[in-house]
């Protein structure tokens, strides 16, 4: 009994010193996926996108510059609350980029950033103010930000007909993310002419939307935009095709529209459309790459179908901002091993424009991404796809946001935000 | 043998009366405040980075220790059940940070224990059916309260300040020169105060509970009709219970949001914290003030330390890591309760009756 005790305890004492081991010679970027919990659907593809294309990069090239990557993950679930532990996990262990994949975790971690000296990159989702620069020095929301989307989404709406006199229906989830996008729809519907009408869905009630979609049959909006997540996306796709709502005048975001969602639904979804910024499909040399390097030979846990589908390819080109930042901060500093200061640099100096993108086997795959010091948002332009029956077709060219709309409303958000911190820091770009 | 009552004579009744009568109990005391307030600062948890330990052990346990003492109040001493702790945390948050941005100049503290206060005010309210109803049905009440809390911490711009985020955040609060709270506060600042407010509201609680209120809190507990005729006020009894608890869980909240998460939005204040605290209460041991320690330590910890060193030691997936220290909470509370259904509480009295008698065993 002695003896084991003993040896208990000097297994728990290498276990613990093991832990507190760092690993040199490594670029850590951690991501927090949620492969558990009510959106594990959608998270599973995302985490492997992200981590496909590190594995890949260090397969083939060896890392990047030389230099392995370590893509780690931490779970969340998808709670905020369990986000920022996870963010408290990584001080100090020279994390280059956070990536909290939810829009609840950026909120709560946004300020703690400047202290750490990460950066926050929230590709597509987060905070949409952290768009500038200026006052958001550690946060980035390339290649667009909510706001600019709705304005996208709007402009689209318009080309369909004119959005004047129209009556707009807004499905969202209740939470920060599905809430952030309202300022927009405010300031623009006196302006533009139509009415919104607002339909929230909480998140328990996420796969019972019959009520909501009452609301919508009763007050015959003209379209519906969609702001869900994970199982609320197909039970609202199933819900409008069975109240006969139009669904090609039913359009996602860019969230509201992958396979996980219509895949199920098969030709039930045809019609549907939603928002994108990254094509779908396998035909790009990257994509390939990954396919041959990684999820053939079974060294991640993607399955074979999973490439070439809207998360996947997003998540993808989530990593490939990530890691062309990483380049371009090895390439400003000459080190190595860069650190999360050097990399907000990379961020800010990042230029994937067409001949880098078919550089890096993505020729045409998403509008370019041109950073600087006063714009984090980069350009911002999307394209609407659509579901066919079978897969998710591209319908549009780029449709730019509204920039004269969204920058005084970014830079108005930008100061209230700040306005009641003390100590917050800005920083002056030329 | 190490933990004999034999030769310590009281020759006052104020000794008897003493917190800790015992030399046994003093010392051990003195040696975990020693180690809360000298060692760790110091050494840390070895093994651990420094970080880790305060942001993600001590300081959400110390926290979670608040909420689970308030809820044993309610529920081990004066035998109201509630599942409406996580909105009542929510209540303590919000009214902390509407506090604090009404006010922006007064001390943080202050603000986190008026909005005690708060939470004692709502409680008592939500606390009303009480007078009425028992069991199942109080339980029933209190979810309406969770329910409609939560509710209102969405719907109620106003609770957050017009916010696009929808939630609440802390700044940078200083106190003698010293930033105590906000993203630039120090870890270990926080923990200083986290831990004080902890020993001085354990100290206050156990106190409370061996006077006179708190010998009717469980005089309603054991029989309320009994109680009644021999003159408690079930009234008075069951809302100062109700109060008091709050007060608790209220300042835990808002330490939560403030000391610990920096910002927050409703769904850290959702049914399923609820739970978890309950959870808390019942594997630490019903009306116990230990128990409320050793319940909110094994509930948080063992998850943290699980995923941690499968991730860092083992290198585990960390969904694996999380399932896994899903299943094994759940697998904990099944055993610990058909083991010892009275919680580790118990445990730990079998274990100082052990102490009494080693090495014989009668």
């Amino acid at each position: 009994m002695k003896k084991l005790l003993i040896g208990a305890v000097m297994a728990l004492g290498t276990v613990f010193s093991s832990v507190s081991l760092s690993f040199a010679d490594e670029l850590l970027v951690p991501t927090m996926s949620y492969r558990v919990g009510p959106y594990a659907a959608n998270g599973t593809m995302i985490a492997n996108g992200f981590t496909d294309y590190f594995m890949m990069l260090n397969e083939r090239d060896g890392g990047i510059g030389g230099v392995k990557v370590k893509a780690e993950e931490c779970e969340t679930g998808y709670k905020a609350q369990v986000g920022v532990e996870c963010y408290e996990s990584y001080r100090g262990k020279n994390a280059l980029v956070h990536t909290p994949n939810s829009t609840g975790i950026t909120l709560q971690i946004l300020q703690k950033a400047p202290e750490d000296e990460v950066p926050i990159l929230t590709m597509g989702y987060g905070l949409s103010a952290a768009a500038k620069g200026e006052t958001f020095p550690w946060a980035f929301n390339y290649p667009a930000s909510y706001w600019s989307q709705m304005t996208s989404i709007l402009s689209y709406i318009d080309s369909q007909g004119g959005l004047k006199g129209k009556k707009i229906g807004f499905l969202y989830l209740d939470v920060g993310y599905g809430r952030e996008p309202i300022p927009v729809l405010e300031e623009l519907g006196p302006k533009m002419g139509f009415e919104t009408l607002y339909v929230p869905v909480a998140g328990k009630e996420m796969q019972n939307q019959s009520s909501h979609w009452l609301t919508i049959r009763k007050e015959k909006p003209d379209w519906v935009i969609m702001w869900g997540w994970g199982a609320m996306n197909p039970t609202a796709i199933k819900e409008a095709a069975k109240t006969r709502f139009p669904l090609d005048r039913f359009i996602g975001n860019w969230w509201s529209g992958a396979h996980v969602d219509t895949e199920a639904l098969g030709s039930k979804a045809k019609g549907y459309l939603a928002s994108s910024f990254t094509t779908t499909g396998t035909d790009f040399p990257a994509i390939q790459d990954m396919i041959k390097y990684v999820v053939k030979p079974g060294k991640s846990k993607t399955e074979m179908g999973m490439p070439g589908k809207v998360l996947y390819n997003r998540a993808m080109f989530n990593a490939v901002i990530i890691a062309e930042a990483i380049a371009v901060a090895q390439k400003m500093t000459g080190k190595k091993n860069v650190t999360g200061a050097d990399v907000r640099l990379g961020l800010e100096n990042i230029k994937l424009d067409e001949a880098r993108l078919k550089e890096l086997g993505l020729e045409g795959f998403t509008a370019p991404v041109i950073g600087s010091c006063a714009d984090h948002e980069s350009g911002g332009s999307i394209f609407v796809q659509q579901w066919d029956g079978s897969d998710w077709k591209r319908i549009t060219g780029l449709i730019p946001p509204m920039t004269d709309v969204v920058q005084p409303l970014l830079t108005a958000a930008a100061e209230k935000y700040v306005s009641d911190k003390s100590g917050w820091t800005t920083q002056k770009c030329n | 043998m190490f933990y004999r009552e034999t030769g310590q004579f009281k020759s006052k009744y104020k000794e008897e009366l003493a917190a800790f009568p015992l030399a046994e109990d003093k010392v051990g005391i003195a040696i975990l405040l020693v180690i809360a307030y000298v060692f760790i600062p110091i050494f840390g948890i070895p093994g651990l980075s420094f970080e880790f330990t305060m942001g993600a052990i001590m300081i959400p346990v110390f926290i979670f220790t608040i909420t689970t003492l308030g809820l044993n109040i309610l529920l081990g001493f004066a035998g109201q059940i509630s599942l409406g702790t996580g909105a009542f945390m929510g209540v303590g948050a919000y009214s902390c940070y509407k506090i604090m941005t009404i006010f922006p100049d007064l001390n943080i503290i202050i603000c986190v224990i008026l909005s005690g206060f708060v939470t004692a005010i709502v409680g008592m309210i939500f606390g009303l059916p009480s007078l009425k109803i028992k069991g199942f049905y109080l339980i029933v009440a209190t979810l309406a309260a969770q329910f409609f809390l939560e509710w209102a911490f969405i719907r109620v711009a106003w609770l957050y300040n017009y916010n696009d985020s929808g939630g609440i955040e802390g700044t940078n609060k200083e106190m003698f020169g010293l930033i105590v709270s906000g993203p630039q506060s120090d870890a270990l600042t926080r923990y200083f105060i986290v831990l004080t407010l902890l020993v001085l509201l354990t100290w206050l609680a156990s106190n409370v509970i061996r006077g006179r209120i708190g010998r009717s809190w469980m005089m309603i507990r054991d029989m309320d009709i009994a109680a009644e005729l021999i003159g408690v006020r079930p009234l008075t009894a069951k809302l100062s219970a109700f109060a008091f608890s709050s007060f608790y869980i209220g300042i835990s909240g808002a330490l939560m949001v403030f000391f610990w998460l920096g910002a927050a939005e409703v769904e850290s204040f959702d049914v399923s914290h609820s739970f978890t605290y309950l959870f808390m209460v019942i594997i630490g041991g019903l009306g116990s003030i230990t128990g409320s320690y050793m319940g909110a330590a094994l509930v948080w910890v063992i998850p943290v330390l699980i995923k941690e060193i499968g991730k860092t030691a083992f290198g585990f997936d960390a969904f694996v890591m999380e399932n896994f220290s899903i299943i094994f909470l759940g697998v904990a509370i099944v055993v610990i309760l058909i083991v010892e259904p009275h919680g580790l509480a118990r445990l730990w009295q079998i274990t100082k009756q052990k102490l009494r008698l080693w090495p014989f065993p009668y």
